[in-house]
């Protein structure tokens, strides 16, 4: 079983035990009433919107890493959706891609590569500047300069 | 006179990301050296920065955000050409360089040397957003909207390590021009951008989306006529992400967004488009940057402090009456400026027997120095593998041409039959089915006489060694494509496609002909268009109102077994 990690509220990485069961959403749609659900790429996220507010954990599903679906998955989850709760990436979920799955909004993460948790704290400051807003809330780059008297 | 740089130069901020990134790439660099990461582990993380493995050697791919080059930045570029490749770069058709002989453990130093520069390799290869490219003339051409380069500067940094659209189904490129004359290809990239006024006089893009070349050539679609520019990146963001979702992810063939596009329908996707933009722009998360960031960049572009001068230069005048070779390198390499007394000047990187797009460290190093001295510190990259210098005056061209000249780059055939694209074909590429540059050479050769290649006048002549089309063949106003059968050579000619505002692919011309007989079908072709045209017709013009009949009956004809 791979390892979790956490990403706790002050930013923190800690390994982190989860007994949980992660149903699939189809079980969800069945009629289990747990707080939890396992969406995978093929799933349509319409389907889960309405039982967001009784979910605790949303684990999304990276079957391959270059498959990029998941992290708009998160985003919308986090902007559009409004879910408060834990974000897991699953799958193959690698410490490369740290920066991106922070970003996304994932705060807890099932990793493949047996990455620890200081790598992944390491990773999370990779990019001292951003240029662009999310989920995060990073200031980006345009925030931090200095402002331009007459604007164009 | 002192030069004014009025292009955008990084800050401490767009260093720090250049400096991390490299950083990163090092470390990445390290663990595959060490054994830490394997081949198969490491190859993606490589192509997110611009790294191949090509037949024999790395290839590394740099980044020139929208082709503009100043002499700091082409001195670095020489540098690596010199220091760590074999003297050469290559400018490709995506405005970018690439150094084709370089070594895995040299390539953080590479990384560092250039971030001293302002340059990078962030997104040249992989999924990803790519390289922005723009028109070569912005800021230099009457008639622009605005400045392109302010937006594709901002595309770049909304773009860069974009954490949603890092890993698309396939590579996403965005050209952007401000001109009705469109010198970057917008049709035929997967975002092209026309930045224009409408009738209220207001800044917007027209949005064409899903142009490709590769196998399955597509003209763009318009999806929207005015974008206002303050909502470019909400929309971009909408496009983004419903290809994320939606692009085919099951056959890397079919990945690119223009199959999305001609699978739904261009009026089907666009209504798709318009349904999430709505929705992004009550996201939590705002996507489009405030007008503030877009006034930083623009800020940070400056202005060229043009001087004001005569329309006529009665130096300029005089050294080309004097000088024939001058003269003809006015005729065919200069460009209208839109300041009196200035002009662009096109150098052409087509000169005999050179790879198409290359250039050697020493000349890299001799163009610095001119573009500082002449150009207000400015070059620019083409799409057809050419440089441009964007402000000359007009009384500087005779000294410009003698410096060109002087490291042989002042060969006068901008547009023309020999300005030739060809990718780098099978002899330096694992994916060619067949050779592209040695075509280019044999079509050279038969027009080496300058007065007839001037008396045919443009002709776009474009070479791919295999259907990937990176020779931009299915453009050219004569196509070329390598083909193998049965471990042959053979070539199959296309006419009448053109990358500009008119873009259109072009039509197969007729059966696939062999190594040795592609020149002399180019030549018949030529000779059919000498006969048929009309005063005033270039090639394609004649193309456009005969058809193919005429050239098909030329080549067929003339085309006897060697």
């Amino acid at each position: 079983m791979p390892m979790l990690i956490r990403r706790d509220a002050g930013g923190a990485f800690a390994a982190a035990a989860d007994d949980r069961p992660v149903p699939p959403l189809a079980a969800l749609l069945d009629g289990d009433e747990g707080p939890a659900v396992l969406l995978t790429v093929e799933d349509d996220l319409a389907l889960l919107v309405p039982l967001l507010p009784r979910l605790s954990l949303v684990a999304l599903e990276f079957a391959k890493y270059r498959d990029g679906r998941a992290y708009t998955t998160a985003t919308l989850l986090r902007v559009r959706h409004g879910f408060t709760g834990e974000l897991r990436a699953v799958g193959d979920v690698l410490l490369e891609e740290a920066p991106q799955f922070l970003r996304c909004g994932f705060d807890s993460f099932a990793v493949a590569d047996g990455s620890t948790p200081e790598e992944w704290e390491a990773k999370a400051h990779a990019h001292r500047q951003v240029y662009q807003r999310a989920v995060d809330g990073r200031t980006p780059v345009f925030a931090e300069r200095a402002p331009v008297a007459t604007p164009a | 006179m002192p030069t004014s740089a009025a292009h955008y130069l990084y800050d401490e901020f767009d260093a720090a990301v250049v400096a991390d990134r490299a950083a990163e790439f090092r470390s990445q660099v390290e663990r595959r050296l060490s054994g830490a990461l394997t081949e198969d582990q490491f190859k993606p993380l490589r192509l997110m920065n611009g790294m191949y493995l090509q037949l024999h050697a790395y290839m590394l791919r740099v980044a020139i955000p929208y082709g503009v080059l100043d002499s700091e930045k082409m001195r670095a570029l020489a540098t690596v050409a010199r220091r760590w490749d074999e003297g050469f770069g290559h400018f490709t058709t995506r405005q970018n360089i690439q150094f084709n002989w370089v070594k895995l453990k040299d390539a953080p130093d590479i990384l560092d040397h250039l971030a001293t520069a302002g340059m990078h390799a962030i997104q040249t290869s992989g999924n990803c957003i790519r390289n922005t490219t723009s028109d070569p003339y912005a800021g230099a051409v009457e008639g622009e909207a605005d400045d392109p380069r302010i937006w594709c500067e901002a595309i770049r940094q909304w773009s860069t390590l974009h954490p949603e659209f890092n890993w698309l189904p396939r590579k996403f490129k965005i050209a952007v021009t401000a001109s009705d004359t469109d010198r970057a290809a917008i049709r035929v990239h997967d975002i092209g951008l026309h930045l224009r006024r409408n009738a209220d006089g207001e800044l917007g893009f027209q949005v064409l989306v899903g142009g490709g070349q590769g196998r399955t050539p597509y003209i763009g679609s318009v999806i929207r006529e005015h974008l206002p520019v303050r909502r470019l990146f909400s929309y971009l963001t909408a496009i983004l992400r419903t290809y994320n979702r939606l692009g085919r992810r099951d056959n890397m063939f079919k990945a690119r967004i223009k199959i999305l596009v001609a699978t739904l329908g261009a009026a089907a996707f666009a209504r798709d488009v318009e349904a999430e933009w709505e929705r992004v722009l009550t996201d939590s998360v705002p996507s489009d940057f405030p007008e503030e960031a877009l006034a930083q960049i623009r800020a940070r572009f400056g202005v060229v402090e043009f001087e004001t001068l005569p329309a006529r230069s009665a130096a300029f005048e005089q050294a080309r009456a004097d000088d024939r070779r001058l003269a003809r390198f006015a005729r065919n390499n200069l460009t209208a400026h839109k300041v009196a007394g200035y002009v662009i000047v096109n150098v052409s990187l087509k000169g005999d027997g050179v790879a198409p797009g290359d250039a050697s460290a020493a000349q890299m190093d001799a163009l610095a120095d001119i573009a500082e001295r002449f150009s207000h510190d400015e070059i620019r990259v083409t799409h057809e593998q050419n440089l441009v210098l964007p402000h000359v005056k007009l009384d500087d061209v005779a000294l410009v041409f003698a410096s060109l000249d002087a490291i042989g780059l002042a060969t006068p055939n901008i547009g023309q039959i020999g300005d030739i694209i060809a990718c780098p074909g099978l002899d330096y590429c694992a994916l060619a089915n067949a050779r592209a540059i040695p075509i280019a050479t044999a079509i050279q050769a038969r027009f080496t006489d300058p007065d007839r290649a001037e008396l045919v006048g443009e002709m776009k002549v474009k070479i791919s060694g295999c259907i990937n089309a990176c020779g931009h063949h299915h453009v050219g106003h004569v196509g070329i494509l390598g083909v193998d059968k049965k471990g042959e050579e053979f070539y199959q000619i296309t006419l009448g496609g053109r990358a500009d505002e008119k873009a259109r692919v072009g039509d197969a011309l007729g059966a696939a002909l062999p190594f040795d007989q592609v020149a002399g079908a180019v030549d018949s072709l030529v000779e059919a268009y000498l006969r048929e045209r009309l005063e005033g017709e270039r090639f394609i013009d004649t193309y456009e109102r005969v058809g193919l009949g005429p050239f098909k009956e030329a080549v067929y004809a003339d085309a006897h077994p060697a």
